[in-house]
């Protein structure tokens, strides 16, 4: 019963803000950021009740937890919806994630802040319902319920080019879900009546889809994930919508919404077509290479922080693919932690740059520079960030970015040295933040505050994640290890193996 | 009295609804083409009353009737329409409501 | 007894805990005790454990300590642990004692700085990051230490960020150290994969049993671990990074750029010599980049007018020597050049910076001239590492650490490397006599404004002496064979395959070495002391201008670099700045935005015109239904 009361909170309190913010406006806030951290509290409990060495021992089957319920029935849709390791510790990060975005705004929202609170509360439901779902049918629900809320918080709450940018990501979104939800519908067709009729998950793995099918399905969930996550062709919503949204959009674009597509592509596009996965392995890691030298050149070139942040962000998750379709444990467990650290860091990034934002009220970096001196507390935490980008040793980039390449050398030594560059981009990317903002000459004489404490207390939260993360990563390695290895083991259990390797490499 | 082949009734339908037709697509002024329609409707009447009358059925009858009745509402609002019309653009000049030109 | 080695790294880690959340609300005094105390705390803890080291030498010569297991997925499992063996303990010592004579100097030196506390956090994280890489027990660990001198190299370089200048040397310094760690990275990637761990021991052992000498796996991680060391140490071809590094405080120069940093590639290849051995490839190709280092370097010492870049180069050149001894398997002659380098290369950094504050924050030494007089004490000490570093016969140290090197390239059957090293000698000596010339004596040309404090010169004083005595630990056999460094450091590293020559052999070589240096010293007396018009006379020809000028900028490689990556780079990076993939969602949505405008020509607005839209469509429609 725990799982629907983390989706439903955020829905509920979000109508609850809503309704608050007509008397009070600070209310409203407290209700959300309340909410919020009562659901991260939730979902921690659950991690520590659930997910230790004692209590795993006990769980027979890959859910730790687990609520099913019949919904439409003539179609054979449940509500189901289920926990692992690794859905508990991306809805531990949504639910921080969400705590910091709405802190992160506290000041910065003064428009209709009570429809705010309520949409942003409803894209972390959603997104807690993505990592949750076990039924095709209710994932594709929460995945277009993620997007709806997002839309208004780029169009209303957005930049300048807000509604271009809200349209954008909308129209990239949606027509991408589209091919995901003609997949569904495709594979409930073909063989759900072989399977009970039901769009249960666990139902299609390993059924016996012949190899040209598969390759066409497979690819309806790739596109969907690939322009979430996003894969270079694909990428073009992501830097306007990063840009244009206001900070609690950019946090939980970059940090959350990117993710839901590394979810999709681990839980789903891999179990579901492990040999169609194969096939278009050379695709997607040569993909995953352009994304990463891509995104981190066109990243380098822009003048607009937020905007350069966001390129960050395609080069990184250009790695999570590469670690994902190496689908081996150790690059499967880079890419989560690369991951929840991504999440962190350049949430965390882009907090910073609202909060410069807010204080400026302009993003372009070139009228910045020698700002360390006026916001000192602003610049540390902002490079330890960037350092966070640039895969430092000492914090959990690193041992995402270094196991993702370990475990790719395994099998494609090739790739990993091609994407072992990012290493190389990475600094230069990084340090072309650290240098424009807060070193050189002062362009302009800024008289800015530096961080409230209410902002070093977000910075510290993240700073400190990163570093747990970065010096002691057992305890999520080994909570996202069970869940990995059921996935790694199901093309084992397909009966319609057609002999191709799907996990060269893996031991 | 021998009875009237159908076709003759159906042809003078046709080309009463022709005439009409006509007459929208040609007509500028707007009551004019109100006058069309009702040209148009009568023909359908007309027809429904043939077909009745060739199979002995009551339904040809009942959709005159229904047609009469939509006709009458028709023209109520559409000539209310043609006052407003006339109010805004000081003609009855159809064409001259262009404004939703793409 | 030897226990919770881990104190050491962690005290100065400690200190830049503190001083990076609270320092700017600590008084000065206080932020200097702490920042000096606590790598003086490592110090006194290294030294201690040293002792025990060597006072109970257990078992093995060597003694780890695991701190946890830092992660552990599908079989890789690398531990926060720590390796105590006499090469260790010899960086460790050298680091922790040079490091806190550094931090004591930089107390009075950068006392006038805004950003007092910032610079003692980051020198601290800068010896922790360096213990933790002498000390690590594992090529991951060492990894962490690796790339955390990087950083604080590249925070202390740009230190002074207001300059865009120094911001630019900064981010030199780091991008063209992590092109090698990315190569190193993938030769750790490479080990792996092949051996199964990346525990330094166990990954020698397995490499040592599973490769044959001269697999192509071994010369391949092998050649990949000397990228990053070559980066780190700049070395050819990544030694661009060095001579900027001088943007930083010259207590960082000291530092990093001469006594600790640089020296991790040499530590590195010490450190992982059995993988080394059986590369006998990448084996020749270690000496030969320190060969044509040390020449090359000197070479474009001998041109600079910056006290501090002339001091570079030397740095680059004297790092080639211990690349060079690497590379004919004399791993103790390296390690004891690293140590006496230490110690009079951060005495001649610490002395120039010394006149660098006596003299208005001035570097170029064609400005300086006649301090002999006014600043007596920095010139005695600056002369003590000047004579060291150009290995002046028995009262020196460098003359013991150089000579054990070029004996041992000769003895091991080098002989053209050993020409290579004695040319170097004689350029050395020339370059350092010319600065100690420029700057000492001469007509003065500028004012001394300030003299520096006793809390400056008093390590220099201690440095001074250790570069005049370090290289007691090992005499030659011609002067009484005391081999205490080498016996202590061939626990640790295997005893270079030497002919045995005869004692008369040596001592011709040692005389030739010192031939060499003595007539160096000559002609940068006559050059820069006596005729400074032929000097000038040559440099105003076409062609010596020209070499003057190749040799001045580093022999072209900085611009061989700007033109071929950083500039294309750059323009690429621009030319993507709009994205070239959004032409393609244009595309799409310009044919898009094409058909409607088609389409909407159709809404006419005109009535009629719909009316005989229906009735075409209506006459089609009935047509099919009538038709089909």
């Amino acid at each position: 019963m725990m799982l629907p009361v983390l989706i439903l909170v955020p829905l509920i309190f979000g109508v609850g803000a809503y309704v608050a913010a007509r008397v009070s406006v600070a209310a409203a806030r407290w209700i959300a950021l309340l909410s919020l951290a009562g659901n991260l509290g939730l979902s921690i409990y659950i991690w520590i009740a659930y997910f230790g060495p004692i209590s795993l021992a006990g769980v027979t089957g890959p859910w730790v937890l687990e609520w099913d319920a019949p919904w439409i029935a003539p179609l054979g849709v449940h509500f189901h919806v289920g926990m692992d390791g690794l859905s508990l510790l991306l809805v531990v990060l949504t639910n921080l994630l969400g705590v910091l975005s709405v802190a992160a705004s506290w000041t910065e929202i003064e428009e209709r802040p009570g429809f705010f609170h309520l949409n942003l509360l409803w894209v972390v439901a959603g997104i807690v319902g993505v990592f949750l779902s076990l039924d095709l049918f209710l994932f594709y629900v929460f995945w277009e319920l993620m997007l709806v809320p997002m839309y208004f918080l780029i169009a209303i709450w957005g930049h300048e080019n807000r509604v271009y940018a809200a349209v954008k990501f909308f129209i990239f979104t949606q027509f991408s879900g589209l091919f995901m939800l003609l997949a569904i519908v495709g594979l409930y067709v073909l063989y759900g009546s072989q399977t009970g009729g039901t769009f249960e998950y666990a139902n299609y793995i390993g059924a016996p889809i012949p190899r040209g099918i598969a390759m066409v399905l497979m690819l309806g969930f790739f596109v969907a994930f690939a322009v979430k996550l996003p894969v270079v062709p694909l990428h073009s919503w992501l830097p306007d919508a990063h840009t244009e949204a206001p900070t609690a959009g950019s946090v939980i674009l970059a940090g959350l919404l990117l993710k839901t597509g590394a979810y999709g592509l681990i839980r789903f596009v891999v179990p579901l077509f492990p040999w169609a996965v194969a096939d278009f392995r050379p695709a997607a890691m040569t993909l995953a290479l352009i994304g990463i030298l891509y995104g981190a050149l066109a990243a380098y070139g822009q003048t607009d922080l937020k905007r350069l942040i966001a390129y960050t962000s395609i080069s990184h998750m250009g790695l999570v693919l590469l670690g994902i379709f190496a689908w081996n444990s150790l690059a499967l467990q880079g890419a989560v932690m690369l991951v929840l650290c991504h999440g962190l860091a350049t949430g965390g990034l882009f907090i910073f740059a609202g909060a410069l934002q807010e204080r400026t009220k302009t993003r372009d970096i070139r009228v910045m520079g020698g700002l360390w001196s006026t916001v000192p507390r602003m610049s540390g935490a902002t490079m330890v960030l960037a350092l966070a980008s640039l895969d430092l040793p000492g914090l959990g980039n690193f041992i995402g970015g270094f196991l993702v390449l370990l475990g790719t050398f395994r099998a494609y030594p090739v790739y990993a040295a091609g994407a072992s560059l990012g290493l190389i981009v990475s600094t230069i990317y990084s340090l072309r933040i650290i240098q424009a903002v807060f070193h050189g000459e002062k362009t302009v004489d800024w008289k800015i505050a530096d961080l409230h404490p209410r902002e070093v207390a977000i910075m510290a939260v993240i700073i400190g994640a990163l570093i747990w993360l970065g010096l002691y990563p057992q305890p999520a390695l080994d909570t996202v290890q069970p869940s990995l290895n059921v996935m790694q083991q199901t093309p084992a259990r397909g009966p319609a193996q057609t002999p191709v390797d799907a996990t060269p490499g893996a031991p | 009295m021998a009875t009237i082949p159908i076709h003759y009734g159906l042809l003078l339908a046709a080309l009463l609804f022709v005439v009409g037709l006509v007459g929208v697509l040609v007509r500028r002024n707007i009551l004019f083409i109100l006058m069309s329609i009702e040209i148009m409707l009568n023909a359908a009447g007309l027809a429904f009353v043939v077909g009745g009358a060739r199979w002995g059925r009551a339904d040809g009858q009942v959709m005159v009737i229904i047609i009469l009745t939509v006709a009458a509402a028709e023209v109520a609002v559409g000539l209310a329409l043609v006052l407003r019309f006339h109010g805004w653009f000081k003609s009855l000049d159809a064409d001259r409501a262009s404004e939703m030109r793409g | 007894m030897l226990m919770e080695l881990w104190v050491v790294p962690a005290l100065p880690l400690a200190g830049f805990c503190v001083l990076a959340l609270v320092g700017k609300r600590l008084s000065r005094w206080l932020v200097a005790g702490i920042g000096a105390g606590s790598v003086g705390l490592a110090m006194v803890g290294a030294i201690y454990f040293s002792h025990d080291f060597m006072a109970f030498e257990p078992t093995g010569h060597l003694y780890r300590e695991s701190l946890w297991t830092w992660l552990n997925v599908g079989g890789f499992s690398p531990d926060i642990g720590l390796y105590l063996d006499p090469l260790s303990v010899v960086m460790m010592l050298v680091v922790t004692i040079v490091g806190f004579l550094i931090h004591v100097y930089s107390i009075q030196y950068m006392a006038g700085d805004e950003a007092y506390s910032r610079f003692f956090a980051y020198m601290n994280l800068f010896v922790s990051s360096m213990l933790i890489l002498v000390l690590a027990d594992d090529l991951l660990i060492l990894y962490l230490g690796w790339e955390g001198v990087g950083l604080c190299s590249y925070l202390l370089i740009g230190f002074w960020y207001q300059s865009a200048a120094n911001a630019r040397a900064a981010i030199k310094a780091f991008v063209v150290t992590r092109v090698g760690d990315t190569a190193m990275a993938i030769g750790l990637f490479l080990l792996f994969t092949q051996l199964g761990t990346l525990d330094i021991q166990e990954v020698l052992v397995r490499a040592v049993r599973q490769w044959p000498v001269g697999s192509a796996t071994a010369i391949a991680a092998a050649g990949l671990l000397l990228a990053g060391a070559v980066g780190k140490s700049a070395q050819l071809p990544l030694q661009v990074w060095l001579p900027d590094a001088m943007a930083g405080p010259t207590p960082v120069s000291a530092l990093i750029h001469a006594a600790t940093m640089v020296t991790a590639g040499v530590y590195l290849i010490a450190r992982m010599h059995d993988l080394f051995i059986i590369a006998p490839p990448v084996q020749t190709a270690v000496a030969v980049i320190g060969a044509a280092t040390l020449v090359l370097a000197g070479c474009s010492a001998m041109t600079q007018f910056d006290i501090k870049r002339v001091l570079a180069y030397s740095t680059i050149s004297q790092v080639g020597y211990m690349f060079l001894a690497l590379g004919v398997h004399a791993w103790s002659a390296a390690l004891f050049h690293f140590m006496t380098h230490a110690f009079f290369k951060s005495l001649l950094f610490m002395g120039a910076g010394a006149v660098i504050i006596s003299m208005h924050h001035e570097q170029n030494m064609f400005k300086m001239g006649g301090l002999r007089k006014q600043l007596p004490f920095t010139f005695w000490t600056f002369l003590i590492g000047a004579c060291s570093l150009a290995s002046l016969p028995l009262v020196t140290s460098g003359f013991y650490s150089k000579g054990l090197i070029l004996w041992s390239v000769w003895a091991t059957g080098h002989p053209v490397l050993w020409g290579a090293a004695l040319l170097g000698e004689f350029i050395t000596s020339v370059y350092t006599f010319r600065m100690v010339f420029l700057t000492f004596f001469g007509e003065p040309k500028g004012e001394v404004s300030a003299r520096p404090g006793p809390i400056i010169l008093g390590p220099l004083v201690i440095l001074a002496f250790f570069s005049t005595v370090a290289g007691c630990v090992h005499i030659p056999r011609p002067l009484g064979h005391f081999r205490l460094f080498a016996r202590l450091v061939e626990q640790a590293l295997p005893v270079p395959p030497m002919q045995p020559l005869p004692i008369a052999t040596e001592v011709v070589f040692q005389l030739l070495m010192q031939g060499s240096v003595l007539l160096g010293v000559a002609f940068a007396y006559v050059l820069f002391l006596r005729r400074n018009d032929l000097v000038a006379a040559w440099t105003a020809r076409p062609a010596g201008n020209a070499l003057h000028r190749f040799w001045f900028s580093g022999w072209g490689f900085d611009w061989v670099y700007t033109t071929l990556l950083a500039k294309p780079y750059v323009w690429f990076a621009h030319a993507s700045r709009d994205d070239a993939f959004e032409w393609i969602y244009r595309g799409i949505g310009a044919i898009n935005r094409g058909l409607h405008e088609q389409l909407s020509r159709t809404q006419t607005g005109l009535v009629r015109w719909y009316a005989v839209g229906i009735v075409i469509g209506a006459v089609l429609l009935l047509g099919l239904v009538v038709f089909l």
